[in-house]
């Protein structure tokens, strides 16, 4: 008889002789079943572990990357403790961010307001109301230099949360480090640039699908060339799994994504592969169902390391690995009894690290309420910091791989999602499938579900709807956003366009509009050059909303 | 008798339509007829849209810090309009601003966690619907 047969036999008698005998006795107090609906067994052994470990696991650094992609992960580098921060005017962000460097925190993360990420300037009149609000306002040159005053661009890295406006953003930052003498191809850092998801959950597109498209590869072609360590896209599940997506549903629109980017990139540029592929990073959620998203996370880093060699022909390592940024979940968060969030925070936090992320933000307790206060953000960076420094978990790598449960489910993960790629490679790519709504409606549906789950009890919210407190009273302090800052934000705007150089401006502009009417024009040059002559943020994208349109989405629920 | 018409509304620039598209599909699993405007609504698109539809209740929601502003231009123009309907309003909304709302004459204010049970009886009371 073989060890599996034995093992088989062995596993067949236990659950005869001892487990359902128990299950008489003790009934199981609810059903178990991961997130997107495959029931969970009461114990997983080798025989759940299908496969050869060098294919499917193999060693950190090396494909298929399931357990790393670095040779050393966090023995010889921590991830990046990157609290994503900007609310008000420049000057109160830069305060803010000072602040979190003094206190630990090794990279930046900018928060841009509504109008900044959509291309209106503060004294717009749709933009008055928003401005400083969930961000902080910088629509143009002089205010992204205020932002960073003081801070050495050319060391720390930044991670900049701009889509629909990324090249006008990243345009800033050039001129800015150019203006201290720092050359752009030093920079290092992220746009997020990830139109598709802004499409599909994120909300905060300007201009169709396709010229948005446009956009967004044109600047991956620009960055790949002139910017090395740049990462020019930072393709999000984050926002889908926000809007109510399972965790598949958030790995597998992620992959589709970037699929749909790199097939944009080859064919509109006639790129290699590995000319671009290294530049592109991830952004991922991670909820409080801990062995799930460690599982999640590694499934991902397959796939993809997968994909780009099969799909796309990948030859270095370097476009193989799946890099990726981690916030814990705001969904998950509540406004009852705040700080029990602390501990759902420090759960999640703990699965990105578990799941080998690059780089990790953690909400504050107070997220569910307002933006964050100097004392919970500082207390976010301290959940980071116990995970790193004192909980041990970073001394040897890939520490839950080859647990028979999270090999299971890493398998799970991965059948389940390449289902949903499939499916999306017969809708004909993810362009498609934003424009015929299949992956919104898939997530509204989702959502509903879960509300549903979580009304009915078969989801536990702690302080919702188990341990609530009725006459809760709240005892922290919130966040406001300083009145003034709106005002000066929209003097600095008025006093920009006041002075600056008319000719070179108007210039400028008009090449832009050139560019935007030529299809085979890289758009970014063009985009950099007025911004270099001090046009706003409302400017370029007014002149691009001019020549390609709005877009208006369906309103469906 | 059927339900009243209700629409559900995103004001401003905020993308967050989570919860605005959950409440819109359990208020029609209710049976209302539920209008939702889809995002980045003005004040005036908004009480528009109301009065097209002859709604008998506005639920907005917000996420982005701009409630103040943007539902005291609602409540304004509603008023020099004369269109007296309800209006709740869901969201990220710090405790004291909820008073400053109710103030203004909003029916009520539900931050995350309300159960969509009590949203679904409120929107009932508000439309006379037993």
């Amino acid at each position: 008889m073989s060890v599996a047969d034995r093992l088989r036999e062995k596993y067949d008698e236990w659950v005869r002789e001892f487990l359902i005998p128990t299950l008489k006795r003790v009934p199981e107090w609810r059903k178990f079943a991961t997130s997107f609906g495959v029931e969970i067994k009461p114990l997983y052994t080798p025989l759940d572990v299908k496969g050869d470990y060098l294919e499917k696991m193999g060693f950190p650094g090396e494909y298929p990357f399931t357990r790393g992609i670095y040779p050393t992960m966090y023995r010889s580098r921590l991830w990046t403790f990157r609290e994503y921060s900007g609310f008000g005017s420049p000057e109160d962000t830069n305060k803010r961010y000072k602040f979190l460097i003094s206190q630990g925190q090794t990279g930046l993360s900018v928060a841009f307001d509504l109008p900044t990420q959509l291309g209106l300037d503060p004294d717009h009149e749709l933009a008055y109301p928003e401005v400083g609000k969930v961000g902080v306002s910088v629509p143009e040159v002089v205010s992204m230099s205020i932002l960073f005053n003081g801070i050495d661009i050319s060391k720390i890295t930044t991670s900049f949360t701009i889509n629909a406006t990324a090249a006008e953003i990243l345009s800033m930052y050039i001129t800015v480090a150019e203006g201290v003498g720092i050359d752009k191809a030093v920079l290092d850092g992220t746009i997020q640039n990830d139109i598709l998801k802004e499409f599909i959950a994120r909300n905060l597109y300007i201009y169709p699908p396709l010229h948005s498209m446009r956009y967004a590869v044109d600047i991956i072609a620009y960055t790949s060339r002139n910017m090395p360590k740049w990462h020019p896209i930072s393709i999000s599940g984050y926002h889908f799994r926000e809007a109510g997506a399972t965790a598949v549903q958030e790995v597998a629109f992620t992959l589709a994504d970037a699929i749909e980017y790199t097939n944009w990139v080859i064919n509109r540029w006639k790129m290699g592969v590995d000319d671009f592929a290294p530049g592109l990073s991830f952004f991922f959620a991670a909820t409080t169902n801990l062995f799930e998203e460690v599982a999640k996370f590694r499934a991902a880093r397959r796939l993809y390391a997968r994909i780009m060699r099969e799909r796309f022909g990948a030859k270095k390592l370097e476009s193989m690995k799946l890099k990726f940024h981690v916030q814990t979940s705001g969904a998950t968060l509540t406004a009852q009894q705040p700080e029990v969030n602390i501990i759902r925070t420090t759960i999640q936090a703990l699965a990105a690290v578990l799941g080998g992320a690059q780089s990790l933000h953690v909400n504050a307790y107070d997220e569910a309420l307002a933006l964050p206060t100097e004392r919970s953000v500082k207390l976010a960076l301290r959940v980071q910091q116990v995970i790193a420094y004192e909980s041990g978990v970073i001394d040897s790598i890939d520490p839950l791989g080859g647990s028979y449960y999270i090999e299971w489910l890493t398998d799970a993960i991965e059948e389940e999602v390449m289902k949903i790629i499939d499916y999306v490679d017969k809708l004909g790519g993810m362009t498609r499938a934003v424009e015929i709504g299949y992956p919104q409606r898939a997530i509204a549906e989702s959502a509903y579900q879960y509300q549903k789950m979580v009304e009915e009890g078969k989801i536990a919210v702690i302080g919702v709807n188990m341990f609530r407190e009725e006459e809760e009273e709240l005892h922290i302090e919130l966040h406001r956003v300083d009145p003034v800052s709106r005002e000066r934000s929209i003097k600095r705007v008025r006093e920009v366009r006041e002075r600056r150089d008319r000719e070179a401006w108007e210039r400028a502009l008009n090449d832009l509009r050139r560019a935007a009417e030529l299809e085979d024009e890289n758009i970014f040059p063009y985009i950099l050059n007025a911004i270099r002559a001090k046009a706003t943020v409302g400017e370029v994208s007014g002149v691009l909303r001019e020549v390609w349109g709005e877009y208006k989405p369906p309103s469906i629920y | 008798m059927p339900k009243p018409k209700v629409i559900i509304a995103k004001l401003g620039l905020d993308g967050h339509d989570r919860g605005a598209k959950v409440i819109a599909r359990a208020l029609a699993e209710a049976g209302f007829e539920v209008v939702y405007t889809g995002i980045r609504q003005t004040p005036s698109q908004v009480i528009e849209t109301a009065i097209q539809e002859d709604a008998k209740l506005i639920g907005i929601s917000i996420l982005s810090g701009s409630h103040m502003e943007l539902i005291g231009e609602l409540m304004r123009i509603m008023r020099e309009r004369g269109v007296s309907i309800p209006v709740l309003v869901g969201g990220i909304i710090p405790p004291e601003d909820r008073d400053a709302l109710l103030k203004m004459g909003v029916a009520g204010v539900y931050g995350p966690g309300t159960p969509l049970r009590e949203i679904i009886d409120i929107v009932k009371k508000l439309t006379g619907v037993s």
